[in-house]
């Protein structure tokens, strides 16, 4: 236990140290946020004013010391573009990241595994093979170039849902999630096809093993063998996987959302850089960095719970 | 049998890559028809024998702008390989070859770089230092960095208890010629895999940003590029999505079924 | 393990249900709502007295109203004010408070806001005013409980265009960012950042009430996905669709041809090199051609232009200027050598990356360019930082933009070529279009002035200002379910007028 608290403590750290780095970096860039509000009205004379008003004058140092003080009360300032509190502002859109992001990781899971099994029980079969060559290909799909395909086929094709036609979570949860489950799909197709091909991988290695045959030979079923026995084992070194595949996912969102017209932390974050409204900014990404930092963590946990050698292995240090 | 499998990687990674590679290198040098030059009667034109892919919005022919643009993608993605693994490389050989206190500190601060998706970290490198073909290029390298500093230092702190190292420096070779004539030959088979998968990560998340609006400029054609312009028509002109989108993925299939071959594993 | 498949097992079937029943699309267009396409969120402020970009006037339009405001042909009607007077000198405006007119909460529009919403504008606390006419202002009195008198330092006809300024409930009046209230025939209800601002029938508007209820104006900052949006149902109007969208548009749709009112232009820093000299201006206009940049990047829509004004402004608006340089590459040729630069020079065109058309243009400028020898670099900038470099800092070769005009006078576009005015973005410096430009404002004759501001934009088009190129075709496409629009000759979409086809 003292291991996840040591984690938990780092974790934190590295949070603060994110937090930091991103001030910094984005007191850096050239581009001034009142020049972008005011845009093709602005005046010496108002601009001066606006940036008094946005306290861009005072030193970097000064508005660090202010920034990271109210970062730790959950505080990220006002947003220049909206003039409200931007953690109220980031409060309303991460649910539909992070549903986006959840969503897409549970289509990874179920899909990756249940075509892993398919394939590995008829390892060497027409099936396996057809599996194989159809992975290796969804591989090699950017995620964006998917969802353009996607809407082509199942929204102006078929028809089964309607292309832009988002319904926010507050209005109407069922058809929000509806909607949700063709960016999902997007996202979760290249990462599962990742992830077969390392639960396939670990598959047919177990499937060789002694255990597997004396599982046989006492008269399970193939179909219990695998899902009682081989896939835990086979889990395992994948899990690390899914950890890196729930980061990546979290970025890819932010593509996503353009092509299915979400309105997300992707779609703040984009017009926020643009405006250079930098509070708006630097708080997505501490978010982001936190979300991150936090499916590690989760991850780390549960490869103890599978995998409880790992604890012993580290306890022992 | 299994062996021909393997062998079926390398001959099929071979040839798709080729089919790509080749128009892309001669694309370098020479094109059908210039990638900029615009003809208005030749607006959308489909497939015909002059212009195998039909022409864009503009008239231009799409095989010419393909063939360069894949040029472009081929340089962002080597060069971020580059960048990502000759400075990887050297933190990762340092770090790993020394260990203490300096690599905890790195590793900390890496593994903080590794686990932010290395998209998002392009993203705000882009932010900071505007968009164009050579920003794109080393905002990408440094987000890779970390990956390549990660592999590169896991094999120096394997090899540097081993015999043949310690060995050379008992014979009183220096430090630096140890890790760079010693050791790094020996992991290089354990490089060009990651230079691989790092090269269609690269090439991948090119694709991403350019889509994000942020990246190559145009008239310069590369196939991320491509592919979001093409979008708007993508009903009346799907010509214009497919041939850059089928580049890319069998690119992209073809680099990774080498990564997979035996031939390259088993070095 | 068993557990865990049946687990698998529930899982996908409900996603699938989810996904397969929450599929209808949006179904708007009932009558009694519209859901209507925009491609930027308002960034600036709710506060129609704050707001800067055109993209948010445009939707304030249905909220706020001032004591006149602009009809579709272009001519200022009373609004809050029901009629005005104007001494024969254009020294003092009086205004008579329409009966019965209400804000959004119900309150009555009494003198004492009209007076506020003035003198909030014309405030010079923070350097200059936020109407930068009203400094012309001496006095705003309340002459009796339905009248306003608004006194001028220096008399001027023309300033009753800035009486279009929204006429704010001055108990509100710092709140409007956070809760707009005003008198135009919608109301605000609520929004949501880079999702929708949503809007109400306001029943209480003194003139002809809107048809629609709900209007909905949704955020769609993927240009790539407008099309779907219209096509999948999820939006039934959208303003400014490319030719190309407007091709891929189902029978379902109509499609509202306007123009834009922008003057296109490559814009040249006339105080760079080379383009402080005027033969190399005019070069450069001998060496394009309108009609093929309208051809390659607009399908041959748009209406050229060969000064610094649209059709749109009518009597102003000289359609004979356009043929003040017809492409000839020869005399470019000859032009560029006379100057000195017979082997051509380089140059760099910077574009906002965010416009599509603007972006087209250049990359077929830079074609047209290449026949005289000159080559010309696109670099694509974003928005903030054309704002800061090329606009503010004007540290820029040429830029291709659209100016438009902001009120209904010609002030609007030709104000900014005066050598010192401040948005000169251009340098321009001529001696003589300053004292043009000057005996112009300060004409009281109709007939004088035009033909001052006419003079105004031949001096433009003789010295080459800028390389005119066209006022771009507004391509606006309506879901056949509705009719009614009509186009604006200012930013305005005037979602009052469109009503649902019965």
């Amino acid at each position: 236990m003292n291991v996840v608290i040591k984690k938990i403590v780092s974790s934190i750290l590295t949070i603060l140290v994110v937090a930091c780095l991103v001030f910094f970096a984005f007191s850096l860039i050239p581009g001034d946020p009142a020049v972008a509000k005011l845009g093709t009205q602005a005046t010496p004379e108002k601009l001066q004013a606006l940036r008094e008003s946005m306290g861009l004058n005072k030193p970097v140092a000064v508005r660090f010391m202010e920034w990271i003080g109210g970062v730790l009360k959950g505080d990220f300032g006002t947003s220049y573009s909206y003039n409200v509190p931007v953690t109220g502002l980031i409060a309303g859109k991460l649910p539909v990241t992070v549903i986006l992001t959840l969503y897409s990781f549970i289509l990874m899971i179920v899909m990756s595994v249940f075509i892993a099994i398919l394939a590995a029980r008829y390892e060497n079969s027409h099936v396996d093979k057809v599996i194989q060559i159809i992975n290796q290909v969804i591989m090699s799909v950017p995620p964006f170039f998917g969802g353009i395909i996607l809407t082509l086929i199942f929204g102006l094709g078929l028809h089964l849902f309607a292309p832009g036609g988002y319904v926010s979570y507050d209005i109407n949860m069922g058809r929000f999630m509806g909607y949700m489950f063709w960016p999902a799909l997007a996202i979760a197709l290249p990462k599962s096809a990742m992830a077969f091909s390392l639960l396939y991988g670990g598959l047919i290695t177990e499937k060789k093993k002694d255990y597997a045959r004396t599982a046989y030979s006492r008269g399970n079923s193939t179909k219990d063998v695998f899902y009682k026995h081989l896939l835990k084992n086979a889990c395992i070194p994948v899990v690390t996987f899914f950890g890196m595949a729930l980061a990546d996912m979290i970025a890819g969102s932010i593509v996503i959302e353009q092509v299915f017209g979400i309105p997300g932390l992707g779609r703040i974050l984009l017009t926020s850089i643009q405006n250079r409204d930098y509070p708006v900014v630097e708080a997505i990404i501490v978010c982001i960095a936190i979300l991150v930092i936090v499916s590690n963590l989760l991850v780390d946990v549960l490869y103890r719970i599978i995998d409880p050698r790992t604890a012993v292995a580290e306890g022992d240090k | 049998m299994k062996r021909a499998f393997k062998d079926f990687n390398f001959t099929l990674g071979l040839i798709l890559t080729a089919i790509v590679l080749i128009p892309a290198i001669i694309g370098i040098f020479w094109t059908p028809y210039s990638t900029e030059t615009m003809d208005n009667a030749m607006k959308m034109a489909g497939a015909s024998l002059s212009h195998p892919f039909g022409c864009d919005n503009f008239g231009r022919d799409i095989l010419s702008r393909v063939m360069a643009g894949t040029g472009t993608t081929l340089i962002i993605g080597l060069g971020t390989v580059f960048i990502g693994t000759l400075i990887g490389t050297i933190i990762g050989a340092f770090t790993g070859y020394y260990g203490g206190l300096v690599d905890d500190i790195f590793m900390r601060f890496n593994d903080v770089m590794f686990s932010f998706p290395s998209l998002l970290l392009a993203l705000v490198f882009v932010a900071i230092m505007g968009s164009g073909r050579i920003q794109l290029l080393i905002a990408l390298g440094i987000a890779f960095i970390p990956s390549y500093v990660r592999i590169v230092r896991a094999e120096y702190v394997r090899a540097r208890n081993l015999d043949y190292v310690k060995s050379a420096s008992l014979a009183g070779a220096s430090d630096l010629r140890i890790m760079f004539v010693h050791i790094l030959p020996n992991i290089v088979k354990v490089l060009i895999n990651s230079i691989l998968i790092g090269f269609n990560n690269a090439v991948l998340a090119e694709a991403g940003l350019s889509f994000l609006g942020i990246g190559v400029q145009p008239p310069v054609a590369s196939l991320g590029r491509m592919l979001s312009d093409a979008q708007t028509y993508l009903f009346n002109a799907p010509g214009m999505a497919l041939a850059p989108g089928l580049t890319l993925i069998v690119m992209v299939l073809g680099i990774s079924l080498l990564g997979k071959s035996k031939v390259i594993t088993d070095r | 393990m068993r557990r865990f498949k049946n687990l698998l097992v529930s899982a996908l079937v409900l996603m699938l249900t989810v996904a397969l029943c929450g599929c209808g699309g949006d179904k708007a267009g009932d009558g009694e709502t519209i859901t209507v396409g925009i491609p930027q969120d308002i960034e600036d402020s709710l506060d129609p007295h704050l707001a800067m970009a055109a993209g948010t006037r445009e939707v304030l339009f249905n909220i706020f109203e001032g004591l006149v405001k602009p009809n579709s042909n272009g001519d200022l009607v009373p609004a809050v004010a029901s009629e005005y007077t104007v001494d024969d000198e254009g020294k003092t405006y009086t205004f008579t408070l329409r009966d019965g007119i209400t804000f959004h909460n119900g309150e009555p529009v009494t003198v004492e806001d009209i007076i506020a919403s003035i003198e909030r504008c014309a405030d010079t606390g923070s350097g200059d005013p936020l109407v930068a006419a009203f400094s012309n202002i001496e006095s705003v009195t309340k002459s009796d409980d339905k009248h306003v008198v608004i006194t001028l330092v220096t008399p001027d006809t023309d300033f009753i265009s800035n009486m279009t300024t929204a006429i704010l409930p001055a108990s509100n009046i710092d709140n409007t960012a956070n809760e707009p209230i005003g008198t135009g025939p919608y109301m605000y209800v609520s929004r949501s950042p880079q999702e929708n601002i949503i809007l109400k029938r306001y029943d209480g508007y003194w003139g002809e009430k809107a048809y629609i209820e709900n209007v909905t104006f949704k955020i769609i900052s993927n240009p790539d996905t407008i099309v779907m949006n219209l096509e999948g149902g999820a939006v039934d109007m959208f303003p400014r669709v490319t030719t190309a969208q407007a091709e891929q548009l189902s029978d379902n749709f109509k499609i509202e041809e306007g123009t834009m009112n922008l003057v296109q232009a490559l814009y040249l820093n006339n105080a760079a090199e080379p383009f402080n000299d005027v033969k190399v201006r005019q070069a450069l206009c001998y060496a394009i051609s309108p009609k093929e940049i309208m051809d390659y990047a607009f399908d041959g829509r748009g209406t050229e232009i060969g000064s610094s004004m649209f059709p749109s402004f009518g009597k102003y608006y000289m359609p004979e200027l356009n043929d003040t340089y017809n492409t000839d590459v020869e005399k470019a040729k000859a032009l560029l050598a006379e100057a000195g630069y017979p082997d051509g020079f380089e140059f760099t065109i910077k574009v906002p990356s965010n416009y599509t058309q603007h972006v087209d243009t250049a990359q077929v400028l830079k074609e047209e360019f290449k026949a005289i020898g000159v080559t010309a670099n696109i670099e694509l900038i974003e928005w903030s930082s054309w704002l800061s470099d090329v606009y503010t800092g004007r540290d820029y070769e040429a830029t291709v933009i659209g100016v438009d005009a902001s009120t209904l006078s010609p002030r609007a576009l030709l104000g900014r070529f005066v050598s010192d005015a401040g948005n000169n973005f251009v340098n321009f410096n001529s001696k003589e279009y300053d004292e043009a430009y000057n005996a112009a404002i300060n004409s009281t004759d109709d007939a004088t002035q035009t033909e001052y501001y006419k003079k105004c934009e031949e001096i433009l088009a003789k010295e080459a200002a800028n390389v005119y190129i066209q006022d771009p075709a507004e391509l606006v496409a309506i879901n056949k379910k509705f009719t009614g629009y009509e186009f604006y000759p200012l930013y305005a979409q005037d979602i009052s007028k469109i009503k649902p086809v019965k």
